[in-house]
């Protein structure tokens, strides 16, 4: 301090004074903001490319038949050897999905409008506790309650009376083989993974939609239901097109736990490896695949099949991402 | 305060490292981990040496032994003598088990229905569709099957129970030994996957007309409906623990290719041997790093064999034949 030259003393004086007192902390801070940015994208990019690593094996070895057989033979002593093709898990990973936001969807909106729209005030609170809660439940417990309590109530109200019904004969194809297929009536299933799925994105979904729908401003809802609107104008007309950008947000975190789901699934999809024959046969998902079967995965080939399926649910996700984004899009300059 | 908290900390990190530097660490196979954990914990009370037993899979157990992780593996699925001297193994056996097939048929109760291993081969491969089949009913005179399709339950995981029963279904069928062979998971011809003992259970329970197969104790535990199977000698016999004896008797122990205890105690000769029973196996290595810790490994064995026969009975496991026991103590004496 001392050392300063006599002239510049005001000067360093007058800044000091001027800067905010935690100034000196703001570089530190944007630093360290940074840093967790850039550790987020290193640790995605380095998944993926150990993925990629990993799997490598499986993708040079059977290259494209890898995605569009459906041979998944983990048994090296057979004629042939192992063989590792996964259409079955891909498809199945895709159509649970898919049919679980179908089911989910609707029924999360419902939840978020009448919590935002309907809800007694008295209500409001103990309802949203309950579906965040139900958010919490961890998968492995949706897993055994749907084996050993949905299961076999499926059975009995819902497959056994569709085996028994007999389709008009111009749709008895379409029935027999894409609804039925090889439907064993014990409850297990794509259909019942997917309603378990879709019993499980459900919270998720409802939360998020319902933050997003009290982000409308209040005076926007109150001018329309001042010009006369009804509750279903004000929700149809103001506050889902308000929301709707954001919405994709919820849907796509909805979509992503049921790309992802594991355990829940596995007790219940059937496990079996091949293509699905049928909306009520069994099947299997990328990830239900790779629980069943890394530990106890012995031969490196059966590891880096394994792995090479991360790397496929890896590009679905993004895929898809990057579709519902494209889909947005489009929406806002239409 | 804080010079308290500092003697403390020390204390418990002492205490951490002193208690960790006797204990021995495994991992493996999950079907003995029950018998593991009891003598573990008898163990413990004896002698003060824990042990630290992960059951990740028998797959996980040979790659944590072969990674050095842990002081010993655990397999259902015994190594060949090949592999074993690769990684520079011994493996012995522990305890016995053996697999069970399940049905669900309105009417029938345990031990009713009779089959043979090339008939449930042929029911796992998908040619024999239907419980009428005239197949089966020519086993079964006067057992009145119900004409109900076959619903076959098959484990999802991979799993040393279907390791033993697929290693059992090639043995008995060619066209399954070239198709479909023998391993921990394999290209299933046909039917649902469970998730575990309690997977192919529930799926059985819930499906009229079904057949799976489960680990002998978890059938008796939850006194599902078995069936009775064909041995060598063309006898029909019930899954009950002196069956399973009477085939580990049979075993040949003392010419295992290589003195590796490679072995597959399956379809054995005896009027009484239950065909498919099978031993799940530990595995050490021959040259140890640290031979002091190599031989509490061993110690710890040693003491389940003098004395863990009663937990491993009271856990539905079988116990291996005392002239077993001898050969493997044997086996040890290459540790060092």
């Amino acid at each position: 301090m001392t050392a300063l030259p006599a002239d510049q003393t005001p000067k360093g004086f007058a800044k000091r004074v001027l800067r905010p007192r935690g100034a000196t902390f703001d570089p530190i801070f944007g630093f360290l903001c940074g840093a967790a940015a850039t550790l987020l994208l290193a640790a995605l990019t380095g998944v993926m490319i150990s993925l990629a690593i990993g799997g490598w094996p499986a993708f040079a070895k059977f290259g494209p038949a890898f995605i569009t057989s459906t041979r998944w033979n983990p048994s090296p002593d057979v004629v042939g050897g192992e063989f590792y093709g996964g259409a079955g898990p891909i498809v199945g990973t895709l159509i649970t999905a898919f049919v679980s936001l179908i089911l989910s969807l609707p029924i999360a909106i419902g939840v978020a409008v009448f919590l935002t729209e309907f809800c007694p005030r008295i209500l409001r609170r103990p309802i949203g506790i309950a579906v965040e809660l139900l958010a919490g439940v961890p998968s492995i417990v949706y897993g055994m309650w749907g084996l050993f309590v949905f299961a076999p109530l499926f059975a009995q109200l819902v497959e056994t009376p569709v085996a028994s019904w007999t389709p008009p004969p111009f749709m008895a194809d379409f029935w027999n083989n894409i609804i039925i297929g090889d439907m064993v009536p014990n409850g297990s299933g794509i259909l019942s993974a997917s309603i378990i799925l879709a019993i499980m994105i459900l919270p998720f979904m409802a939360a998020t939609l319902r933050e997003l729908f009290l982000t409308v401003p209040a005076k926007v809802r109150e001018s329309a239901y001042g010009v006369g609107c009804t509750p279903l104008e004000v929700v149809m007309s103001v506050t889902l097109p308000y929301v709707r950008r954001s919405a994709i947000g919820a849907v796509m975190l909805g979509l992503g736990r049921a790309l992802g789901e594991t355990m829940a699934v596995t007790f219940i999809i059937g496990n079996a490896h091949i293509f699905p024959k049928g909306v009520f046969a069994g099947g299997s998902t990328i990830a239900s695949t790779i629980a069943n079967e890394f530990a106890e995965a012995t031969t490196p080939l059966h590891t880096a099949a394994l792995i090479a399926l991360g790397f496929v649910l890896f590009i679905i996700t993004f895929v898809v991402l990057a579709i519902a984004r494209a889909l947005l899009g489009a929406q806002r300059q239409a | 305060m804080l010079k308290t908290l500092a003697a403390v900390l020390a204390v418990t990190l002492l205490a951490g490292t002193s208690a960790l530097a006797a204990d021995i660490s495994g991992a493996g196979a999950t079907f003995p981990a029950p018998v593991y954990a009891k003598w573990a914990e008898a163990y413990k009370k004896q002698t003060g040496v824990g042990l630290n037993y992960q059951a990740i899979g028998s797959g996980g157990g040979i790659k944590q032994i072969t990674a050095k992780t842990v002081d010993f593996g655990a397999s259902d699925k015994p190594l060949k003598p090949d592999a074993l001297n690769q990684i520079g193994l011994i493996q012995f056996p522990t305890v016995m088990g053996g697999v069970v097939p399940v049905v669900n048929l309105p009417g029938i109760g345990a031990g009713q229905v009779k089959l043979t291993g090339d008939l449930l081969a042929k029911i796992y491969l998908g040619e024999i569709k239907r419980w009428s089949d005239p197949a089966i009913a020519a086993l079964n005179g006067g057992v009145h099957l119900p004409n109900l399709p076959i619903t076959v339950v098959h484990r999802s995981d991979g799993s040393g129970t279907s390791f033993v029963f697929t290693s059992y279904l090639t043995m008995k069928n060619a066209a399954w030994a070239s198709k479909v062979g023998a391993n921990d998971a394999v290209e299933w011809p046909t039917g649902q996957g469970g998730k575990g003992n309690d997977g192919v259970s529930a799926f059985v329970r819930q499906t009229p007309g079904s057949i799976g197969y489960v680990e002998y104790a978890f059938a008796k535990q939850n006194k599902l409906t078995y069936t009775k199977m064909q041995t060598r000698e063309g006898e029909f016999v019930d899954p009950v623990a002196p069956n399973f004896a009477a085939a580990a008797a049979k075993a040949d122990w003392a010419h295992t290719p290589g003195g590796s205890f490679y072995m597959l105690i399956l379809d054995k000769p005896g009027a009484t041997s239950w065909p498919i029973t099978a031993a799940t196996f530990i595995l050490v290595y021959k040259h140890q790093d640290n031979p002091a810790k190599g031989q509490e490994v061993l110690k710890f064995f040693d003491w389940a064999y003098k004395d863990g026969n009663g937990l491993a009975e009271q856990l539905d496991y079988i116990p291996m034949p005392e002239a077993v026991k001898a050969a493997v103590r044997k086996k040890w004496q290459e540790v060092r």
